[in-house]
């Protein structure tokens, strides 16, 4: 067959599957648009989550009891792991992770704009928790059901963890309300700042959003923005009444006709502004992420060389080239309740190394 | 299935908490009887907890410090990973030191309202790293010394310690694992990974003696802890054979005892050497006042480096900037 009839096939199964609401997987035909449109979602998301762990990473050895610290490391963790769940969707569509962290560290891939503000108090991971994470939840629910099966499969998994951090964030300010009036101002000022950066994670009005038709006959967006902030808002109002906080619009009241809250107009430029890299920190979220990066650079091709070696001794190989392999084997492992290596009984003098990991160095 | 059912559980009006349902934790203790058992000394008992506690502690901080800096995504979680399993047995050995002390002070009064004297953890864990090399040289040695005694733990004579034992062993046979690895990969990688790797251990090594030395603390309460002393071949083999595999140089053996066996005695609360700041023994507990007390390592008596001060501002400080906060 030629490459024009294969292409037309391709065509025909494609759209089918996208009409009877079924999944596009990795290996079938998909046209170049989709795929781009795709990778572009797939690391725009993921970027989000590995930037995500800054604002409230900083706040990690600084948390004020044991329990927040605990709650606090383990979300940060989660968001590294939603990110390397994205990353390999992307990978999926052919896309490379070094590569999409090259795109992003020399800022020619976005990532979501919320992360681009300062975590200025510890209200703060409470607000971002109950706020961000909850209109996150409410860009990101429709996504489990995205016509790209890697992606959707992600997300059922991401928006369970989600939502787990949002009542996390929720309880963390149900808590500070009840304690100290300085505690009290801290929440109310922390939600002051996090409201309107909130409403902007939907995106542009719908009028505005170019990119919506085509995505949502491709199924890869659900509802547009405009429905999604709608959502939101009133989801959130009966929320920031139970907690006694109030949300800063004077424009916000119940609308019984329509049956939805009204809400004031967004300060669009502000978002532009933002989105176009003058927020107040995205010159800091990205110096740290290419820090990282390049002070990490040596670890990386050690583990790459070391890798090499065994594979040309012939020994038992562990680590493909870049090494994502071993302890992210050890780590699902652990994760899934196994342990990774036998720990009772024996006097650990023998076995150091787990099942897998090369010994015949020794 | 409904993926919609996702809103739901944001939206859930059937308790009070709400919107917060399903935040809480399970005590990984429960069922273990928590009296405490017969003959046993509670304020030895409640400073032997807080040694190994804060020994957790203090390693747990300084993995902290690397989430976001990891050198590629598995290794964060990793690092995130042993972080969160040290925090937990800092949590619960701090409890079980302020219920073995009765005064009503709970994990955070212990871990937020103590000043640098009163931690009495082992010098390794509050030392910065100067690079990956450093925390894996670190975590080797930590790890593989912390399985040894959580091993032993977990035939304790004190039931709480004998299920944190059990429980830490899992976790910490994971880092020791993950460390090994990771020694092996960057002794024998390139040229300049093996450099690094070598001066980490080169660095680290000297402070191992501390980790082996018995405390007066720790032979008070024979069954009930684990005399280092006995851990030390076992560990010995684990760093030959691992820096034997990463084709690294074991350095010398550190001297077998502490300088401040006889320093301390000495001095009794002068400044030791630059950068360490000796602070007085304790006045109470079971290590006090007694010249055995002095045999352990210098963090062991609450000896520690100016570090530890850093630590402690970033770990207290918007603890203590809040009095009456609750969180």
């Amino acid at each position: 067959m030629s490459d024009q009839l294969v292409g037309a096939t391709g065509e025909r199964v494609f759209t089918a599957t996208i009409e009877k609401d079924q999944r596009i997987e990795p290996r079938d035909w998909m046209p170049d648009a989709y795929r781009k449109t795709m990778i572009r979602q797939i690391a725009q998301h993921a970027h989000s989550e590995i930037i995500g762990m800054q604002p409230e990473g900083a706040w990690i050895t600084r948390a004020p009891s044991l329990r927040r610290k605990a709650i606090l490391l383990a979300k940060v963790q989660d968001e590294a792991g939603h990110g390397l769940y994205l990353y390999s969707a992307a990978e999926t569509l052919g896309a490379d992770r070094g590569d999409l962290t090259r795109r992003l560290i020399e800022g020619r891939q976005k990532y979501s704009s919320i992360f681009n503000y300062p975590t200025l108090t510890f209200a703060d991971v409470g607000v971002i928790g109950w706020l961000v994470d909850g209109a996150a939840i409410c860009n990101q629910v429709p996504l489990c059901r995205s016509s790209y099966g890697p992606y959707a499969r992600a997300m059922i998994r991401i928006c369970k963890e989600e939502s787990f951090h949002q009542r996390q964030g929720y309880e963390l300010l149900m808590t500070m309300m009840r304690g100290t009036e300085g505690q009290r101002e801290m929440v109310q000022d922390a939600v002051n700042r996090w409201w309107w950066p909130s409403l902007m994670m939907f995106g542009p009005p719908d009028t505005e959003s170019p990119n919506t038709a085509q995505s949502m006959a491709w199924k890869i967006k659900r509802h547009t923005n405009d429905e999604l902030r709608q959502r939101f808002v009133d989801m959130s109002v009966p929320q920031a009444e139970a907690l006694g906080v109030t949300l800063p619009d004077p424009d916000l009241r119940w609308n019984g006709v329509r049956e939805h809250y009204d809400f004031g107009e967004i300060d669009w430029s502000e978002l532009k502004r933002v989105i176009s890299g003058d927020g107040p920190m995205n010159a800091e979220r990205i110096a740290h992420r290419r820090r990282a990066d390049e002070e990490g650079a040596w670890v990386r091709d050690a583990a790459a060389a070391h890798a090499a070696k065994k594979r040309r001794d012939g020994g038992a190989v562990d680590a493909p080239e870049d090494v994502r392999g071993p302890a992210a084997e050890t780590m699902a492992e652990k994760r899934h309740g196994g342990v990774a290596h036998s720990a009772g009984g024996e006097r650990h003098g023998g076995a150091v190394f787990s099942a897998g990991e090369e010994r015949e160095g020794a | 299935m409904s993926f919609d059912d996702a809103y739901q559980s944001l939206t859930d009006h059937d308790d009070d908490a709400r919107w917060a349902y399903g935040t809480g934790f399970s005590d990984p203790l429960a069922g273990v009887p928590t009296a405490l058992p017969d003959g046993v000394d509670g304020a030895a008992l409640a400073a032997y907890c807080l040694m190994i506690g804060d020994d957790a502690l203090i390693m747990s901080h300084r993995l902290q410090q690397w989430v976001t800096r990891a050198p590629e995504l598995e290794d964060e979680m990793a690092l995130a990973n042993i972080g969160l399993d040290l925090l937990g047995q800092a949590r619960l050995l701090l409890t079980r030191a302020g219920e073995a002390e009765g005064a009503g002070r709970d994990e955070d009064a212990l871990a937020y309202l103590r000043d640098a004297s009163d931690f009495r953890h082992v010098r390794l864990v509050e030392r910065a790293d100067a690079d990956f090399a450093h925390l894996i040289a670190r975590l080797l040695v930590f790890a593989t010394w912390r399985l040894a005694l959580l091993d032993r733990l977990s035939a304790s004579r004190d039931p709480v310690l004998a299920a944190i034992g059990a429980k830490g062993v899992k976790e910490v046979a994971y880092h020791r694992d993950y460390a090994a690895g990771w020694t092996v990969r960057l002794g024998d990688g390139t040229d300049l990974s093996h450099q690094r790797m070598q001066a980490a251990v080169d660095e680290v090594w000297p402070l191992l003696g501390e980790l082996f030395e018995p405390h007066a603390t720790e032979l008070a309460l024979a069954g009930v802890a684990v005399d280092p002393s006995t851990v030390r071949a076992e560990c010995d083999a684990v760093f030959s054979q691992v820096l034997h595999a990463a084709t690294l140089d074991t350095p010398a053996a550190p001297p077998a005892s502490g300088v401040s066996t006889t320093v301390s005695a000495v001095t009794g609360g002068a400044v030791l050497s630059e950068g360490a700041v000796l602070v007085p023994a304790p006045t109470g507990g079971a290590a006090s006042g007694d010249a055995s007390a002095r045999l352990g390592g210098r963090g062991r008596d609450g000896v520690h480096g100016a570090e530890l001060g850093e630590i402690l501002e970033e770990l207290q400080g918007l603890a203590r900037a809040n009095p009456g906060g609750v969180w």
